[in-house]
């Protein structure tokens, strides 16, 4: 019983310290949520802003990719959020319509750091929702192809696939290369998204009509890039079901795929599986283009920082926040943990241009769309699209009756939406 | 008198009933409230987007393709596991409650460690027991001369993959209740049934059974309501693929709540499942009041 006695005098007369000397000293905190080894890493960026600020503390807590926007959420809802926070380029939106965004403009206005030039357009972009600002760009990604140059080699190119065609092609080719073994050209798996959004904005399609209030997946520019990426399916030519391939990493080093489409996250671990006599055999190229169009576009990710409008100290953020921003500091995290600078100066830097994984980088992120910004996009591509590729793909329905059925579905999911903007009106 | 002595006890009920009060039949009745508006992501924003949309949420689920699939599974699961559940821990409790065992309580242990063990990690192992090339199932399958099967990834098998692996997880809780029914048993009556000459057929059929009848019922209800609310086995194996075939009420009903914040639609989809609960329940309760006329 004393000993608990001890405790609390202990942690009372702490409490009554710290108060006192957050009154002295005027030290203000902020606390900054960042996700996975994103968080790991900026912890070790802080010292130098702080020593720069002396009247600023920066509170780093990490949280997991996994839990990420739940925890955002219910963070929000029981007015919780942290003073600024690091968000998914795909998010923004949602939490824009939440009302828990701040806006940047006023900031960006004063910043010598920070503006609109320094900036790749396309990521750019994908933070302004109704004209105004509510994210800085952080670090960028985007999903190009990676893929073994040994095998193109053997089924006769010499270069990456530069069109659909071609890329249909030379996966024919490596296929014949293995008469009767379970070896796949590309994997294209059906859990994936971003492949079939991407494909359908190179085909020109209209993703939502109606001022993004329904689906319009059923458009035939669409429905041509659908059609398109099952056929790779159909022919055997990608394996299906995420369960078949458990590394992708190996499955890569033992030539069981030969291409992939994915982000720069993987480059490190593609370098660690690709060793020895492997390690000059993959390369990555810009996306094959619809018809003559290349590089072909992509799409624009990442995360950026944003300020939540419940936060009392959105000065202190906003330093921390053009501190991250500073060509400097966005080549530190790149060395630390290979997350592409958002800002163009710091591509100049030779780290970044020495690299020959990184050039096709630059070279896509010159074309990228961005994905409509509304709340709704995650739960119609992660749960309805995802769902009706795969159905799809295992040959249960066909391309009409998957769109109809996904553009149905969509409507529905955006019903609020359209009541919105009726009320608008 | 009396009215002190009742005075003490709701003194002494009251923080309980308090803490179930507040902890439960709130949220209980805040969320039967919710099912009939469109509580989202919006409303979580600015409240006055809150609209009340009286059955629509309870009408959609009747037209939700999804739902009935996840209902369909459910069922599956719960008609076959829950029958195979109570006669393997019965048939394990039988044995173990022979004379002849040696070492009962080694088996008992071992039996009901997977019960306590976490699901996350029996979930990685049964992973790894039903990889197509490494498996173990696929091993035994291909000495014996049967094809393997792609057990996790092929619609057909994976609901008789997660069943068989919630029936070995959870069979050992059911088993001791079923040892302890048995050892209620007064040894008298089988030693009538010996010197009457009763086979092991007649004596189960005879003593064992009916003897245990009040234990069956009760595993019976606790059972199948625990497999009505399946979702963590799917949720860590397969997450609900592949094409939904092992997508659970519960499972779907986490999805929309929790994952796309449909707040009011996730919870008629539970109301719906308390209903099916109840009547099935009342059904089985039913059962047991004709059972004990006899």
């Amino acid at each position: 019983m004393k000993f608990v006695w001890k405790i609390s005098l202990l942690l009372l007369s702490a409490a009554l310290i710290n108060s006192c000397s957050n009154k002295e000293g005027d030290v203000k905190t902020i606390k900054f949520w960042a996700f996975g080894v994103e968080a790991e890493y900026v912890s070790m960026l802080v010292p130098k802003f702080e020593s720069r600020n002396p009247g600023i503390k920066v509170l780093v807590q990490q949280i997991p990719w996994t839990a990420a926007q739940e925890k955002l959420v219910t963070a929000f809802a029981s007015d919780n959020t942290p003073d600024a926070c690091q968000l998914g380029n795909t998010w923004v939106s949602q939490f824009t319509s939440l009302n828990a965004l701040a806006s940047l403009d006023d900031f960006i206005l004063e910043s010598t750091v920070v503006n609109k030039e320094k900036y790749f357009e396309g990521i750019w972009e994908t933070n302004i929702i109704d004209d105004k600002v509510f994210g800085i760009p952080w670090y960028m990604d985007t999903r190009l192809l990676f893929y073994r140059v040994d095998i193109l080699n053997k089924a006769g190119y010499n270069h990456p696939p530069k069109n659909w065609d071609e890329l249909l092609e030379v996966c024919r080719k490596i296929k014949s290369l293995y008469p009767g073994k379970t070896k796949y050209p590309i994997f294209i798996p059906t859990n994936e998204w971003a492949t079939f959004i991407i494909f359908g904005l190179q085909a020109g399609a209209e993703l939502l009509k109606d001022n993004n209030s329904r689906g319009n997946f059923s458009s035939n520019e669409f429905k041509e890039a659908f059609d398109y990426l099952i056929q790779f399916h159909k022919e055997k030519l990608t394996p299906f079901g995420m369960l078949l391939v458990t590394n992708i990493y190996q499955a890569f080093a033992e030539d069981y795929i030969s291409m992939y489409i994915s982000g720069p996250w993987n480059i490190p671990e593609f370098k660690k599986w690709m060793k020895g006599n492997l390690s000059d055999k993959w390369m990555t190229s810009p996306l094959p283009g619809f018809k003559n169009e290349y590089p072909g576009v992509s799409l624009a990710g990442g995360s950026s920082l944003v300020i939540f409008n419940k936060s009392q100290n959105k000065t202190e953020a906003w330093k921390f926040i053009e501190y991250l921003s500073e060509v400097e500091t966005q080549l530190e995290i790149y060395k630390l943990i290979n997350n592409l600078p958002a800002v163009k100066d710091a591509w100049e830097d030779s780290v970044l241009k020495n690299d020959i994984y990184i050039e096709a980088f630059y070279e896509q992120f010159q074309k990228v769309k961005a994905t409509p910004k509304i709340p709704e996009w995650e739960h119609i591509v992660f749960s309805k699209l995802q769902q009706y590729a795969e159905y799809t793909a295992r040959g249960v329905m066909s391309t009409d009756e998957a769109l109809k059925k996904l553009d149905e579905d969509t409507d529905r999911i955006l019903e609020k939406r359209r009541w919105f903007l009726s009320r608008k009106r | 008198m009396k009215s002190s002595n009742s005075k003490v006890a709701y003194f002494f009920l009251a923080p309980a009933v308090s803490a179930i009060f507040v902890f439960f039949f709130i949220p209980v009745i805040a969320a039967f409230i919710i099912s009939f508006t469109d509580f989202d992501i919006y409303t979580l924003g600015d409240f006055s987007t809150l609209r009340f949309i009286g059955f629509d949420n309870y009408l959609r689920l009747l037209n939700d393709d999804l739902f009935w699939t996840a209902l369909k599974n459910t069922f599956y699961f719960v008609v076959v596991a829950s029958p195979l559940s109570i006669v393997v821990s019965l048939a394990t409790a039988m044995l173990l409650n022979n004379k002849l065992i040696k070492f009962k309580a080694i088996f008992r242990l071992s039996y009901f460690i997977p019960v306590v063990t976490t699901l996350v990690a029996v979930a990685i192992v049964w992973r790894f027991i039903y990889h197509y090339d490494f498996g173990l199932v696929n091993y035994l399958l291909r000495i014996i001369g049967i094809n393997p099967v792609d057990w996790l990834g092929n619609p057909t098998w994976a609901m008789p993959a997660i069943i068989m692996m919630s029936v070995w997880k959870n069979f050992g809780y059911n088993m001791i209740i079923f040892i302890a029914g048995l050892q209620n048993i007064p040894e008298e009556l089988y030693d009538a049934a010996e010197i009457e000459g009763a086979n092991w057929w007649q004596t189960f059929k005879s003593i064992t059974f009916p003897m245990l009848a009040p234990t069956t019922i009760f595993i019976s209800i606790i059972t199948i309501i625990g497999y009505f609310q399946l979702f963590a086995e799917p949720y860590v194996m397969t997450q609900g693929g592949p094409l939904n075939s092992t997508l659970s009420i519960i499972q779907y009903m986490y999805q929309e709540g929790f994952r796309w914040w449909n707040m009011g639609y996730s919870a008629s989809i539970a109301f719906f499942l308390f209903f099916i609960i109840f009547v099935v329940t009342l059904i089985q309760f039913k059962f047991q009041k004709s059972d004990s006329l006899q």
